[in-house]
């Protein structure tokens, strides 16, 4: 696979950058004359940098507006406010052929293998269909060869072209997932929880290939997951989201080392570790209660309601996401401390 | 191919014959156009009084299918138990009538599911589907029946149970609504709980908070548990034992702490190779090569050979016998001492 034209571009750079993004599906009532009676705020206010070449971890329980996020950026689902800039250009003004030069560069990998392919069509035709609408991306006559040369750098054999998603498995399924996004040599790729579906054996090979593609192409990656350990092992930096809003956001390290919001602690201590032995060590934050619902999430800091710091400053003032002085990144909590023994 | 070798149980604590339930040399297939899938191929483990049981495997494996032919709630056709017994304080469940079996399933033997959303019926309240087993089983009046589902609510850690006992199952969150159905699952005291993948469909922080009440509960009301899944770390702070399925065949039964420390079957070490661990920063994974086989071809011998980094000639020919390795640990492999040596290192 030739390499896109990357040896001018500066790995560490931000490539995307992602300000203020808001998403609130509106509640309506009445079936003739519909009036809007509230809002679910699904991305309440989201800001982030993907810097090139890294991975960008995303994690958070469901509800709390990751895939949205993710529907966003791929401008699946319309923002009602904010701003995204891919290599400088604004992802949600582009139209028509301008917006068709952005999608190439940005890529998405769906969760599950099996809805996210049709399966009437043979795999050649799935990987293949990005050149039907990007018809200069594969010269003519060259089409067949390029897919398989994309199934061969996937993992799958090349003489497959003519089979349906049904004669494979799950994680083969998903490695045809994978060079669909390839394609188009995108710079970004929006992986929304790609191995979340498949078996734990299965898992570690499509991580390791995303790793591996990572390297020889110079992609850099969304990484949207709830596995917290998944996530460790193959991002960067990572954010971790709450009802609509990033709530902490680091390096690997600042996160499962130092992580500061009361939330991250509790979410790194309720991972089950497969170690009988560690796990008894371990100090386990029980949350009490549910996520609250996105259409009326309590006033201040959201997740004050299954807080054991709360004080009445945290109904009264919403905290920003910025450094805090027990540690240098950014931590969406009045009270943020360290937390010996996180992990 | 030779598929008829009876696995041994291990040894156990319990003095003979004194097991709570024990599966027996069980043979389960599915008969399908497309061919016979030998699902289950001789499955034998037991489980006393009060202890957990997990049986741990990848989708396919045969894990719930055989939980299924401990309750009798198995599809048959398209299943059939060629062969087997699953005895239950002594009595083979699988040659008693339906009648009988009824007494069993609910009141001796109860299960919970991984979706309780699709496993609650949607246009009932909650408090009247808990009452239903109730109603119908012990012949409790209405009012009775409601003010034991409260209890059970309650038992169950579901706040406001009085309030919520007329809310439907859409009303409650996925957590609750798992505890809604473990509610209906303790309703006529089980003394066995069989719990298919109870956490999958729910968050980490719920997660915690369901392994919790099954724990406390299981304390409490003194239940035996098979606990049924996929996830290593979700095993290792629950189980007293675990038995490892592969192909339809137990490949591995140890304790969870040996089992964690030195695996000994190829299968079981690969697996907890190849899971990314929050507390160790990731280098490459390891991974198992390959895919899980197709349960209508089963490879020759050890059906774990073409995936395995121990193969040997000895492995595509001959199936493997059930080694046992002291401990009351068993390993399905030609070569488990190796690979126990290997892992003890």
């Amino acid at each position: 696979m030739t390499a896109p034209a990357s040896s001018t571009k500066v790995r560490g750079e931000t490539i995307l950058s992602v300000d203020n993004l808001m998403k609130h599906f509106p509640i309506t009532q009445g079936v003739l004359f519909k009036k809007q009676v509230g809002a679910v705020k699904a991305v309440d206010g989201v800001s982030f940098e993907l810097r090139r070449g890294e991975t960008l971890g995303i994690v958070g329980e469901s509800g709390c507006g990751k895939s949205t996020l993710a529907r966003m950026l791929m401008r699946l689902e319309t923002p009602t406010s904010g701003k995204a800039t891919l290599e400088g250009q604004d992802l949600f003004k582009a139209s028509g052929s301008e917006l068709r030069r952005l999608r190439r560069n940005m890529q998405m990998v769906m969760q599950d293998p099996y809805t996210s392919l049709n399966p009437r069509m043979t795999v050649g035709d799935i990987i293949g269909e990005p050149f039907e609408i990007h018809k200069d991306a594969a010269p003519k006559g060259s089409k067949r060869k390029r897919v398989q040369e994309l199934l061969d750098l996937v993992g799958l054999n090349p003489e497959h072209v003519n089979r349906y998603p049904h004669q494979f498995s799950g994680g083969q399924r998903q490695r045809i997932g994978i060079a669909r996004a390839l394609a188009l040599h995108p710079e970004v790729i929006v992986c929304d929880e790609p191995v979340s579906a498949l078996d734990v054996s299965i898992q570690a090979q499509v991580i390791n290939l995303l790793e591996q593609l990572q390297d020889e192409l110079g992609l850099s990656y969304i990484f949207i997951a709830h596995d917290l350990s998944v996530v460790r092992h193959i991002a960067d930096r990572v954010g971790v989201m709450y009802l609509g809003k990033i709530v902490e956001i680091g390096t690997e390290d600042e996160i499962y080392e130092r992580a500061t919001h009361p939330y991250t602690q509790a979410l790194l201590s309720a991972v089950p570790v497969p170690d009988p032995e560690v796990r008894h060590e371990r100090n386990i934050i029980r949350l009490t209660g549910d996520v609250p619902s996105p259409a009326d999430p309590p006033s201040g800091c959201r997740f004050r309601t299954r807080c054991w710091k709360a004080q009445d400053i945290c109904a009264r003032e919403e905290p920003l996401t910025v450094p805090r002085a027990a540690d240098p990144h950014p931590s969406a909590c009045h009270f943020a401390e360290l937390r010996p023994t996180v992990a | 191919m030779t598929d008829a070798v009876t696995q041994p149980t291990p040894a156990s604590a319990t003095p003979e014959g004194g097991h709570l339930l024990e599966v027996r040399d069980l043979h389960v297939e599915f008969r399908t156009q497309e061919g016979v899938a030998k699902v289950i191929r001789g499955v034998s483990y037991h489980l006393d009084a009060g202890e957990t049981l997990a049986v741990l495997g990848e989708s396919g494996s045969g894990k719930s299918v055989t939980a299924q032919a401990i309750m009798g709630i198995l599809d048959t056709p398209p299943a059939h138990i060629r062969s087997g017994q699953i005895l239950y304080q002594g009595r083979d469940l699988l040659t008693q009538p339906e009648a009988q079996r009824r007494q069993v399933r609910g009141k001796e033997i109860a299960m919970i599911f991984q979706d309780a959303l699709s496993a609650l019926n949607p246009v009932f309240p909650v408090g009247w589907q808990i009452g239903e087993t109730l109603r119908t089983r012990e012949g409790m009046s209405r009012a009775d029946a409601r003010r034991r589902a409260i209890e059970l609510m309650d038992l169950v850690k579901i706040p406001a149970a009085e309030r919520r006992i007329g809310d439907y199952p859409h009303q409650f969150s996925g957590g609750m609504r798992q505890r809604v159905m473990i509610a209906m699952a303790l309703a006529l005291n089980p003394k066995v709980l069989i719990a298919d993948e109870p956490t999958t469909a729910l968050d980490v922080t719920v997660q915690a908070q369901i392994m919790d009440l099954l724990a406390d509960l299981r304390q409490e009301l003194g239940m035996a548990m098979i606990l049924i899944t996929h996830d290593l770390g979700v095993v290792a702070g629950v189980a007293d034992r675990i038995a490892v399925m592969y192909a339809g065949r137990i490949v591995e039964h140890a304790d969870v702490q040996s089992l964690y420390r030195s695996p000994a079957h190829p299968y079981t070490k690969g697996l907890l190779e190849s899971i990314p661990r929050l507390d160790v920063k990731g280098q490459k994974l390891a991974t198992i090569k390959g895919l899980p086989p197709n349960l209508m071809r089963i490879p020759s011998g050890c059906p774990f050979h073409p995936r395995c980094p121990y193969v040997q000639q000895v492995c595509l020919d001959v199936v493997p016998n059930s080694l046992v390795l002291g401990d009351g640990r068993t390993s399905e492999c030609h070569f488990a001492q190796e690979v126990l040596d290997d892992s003890a290192r």
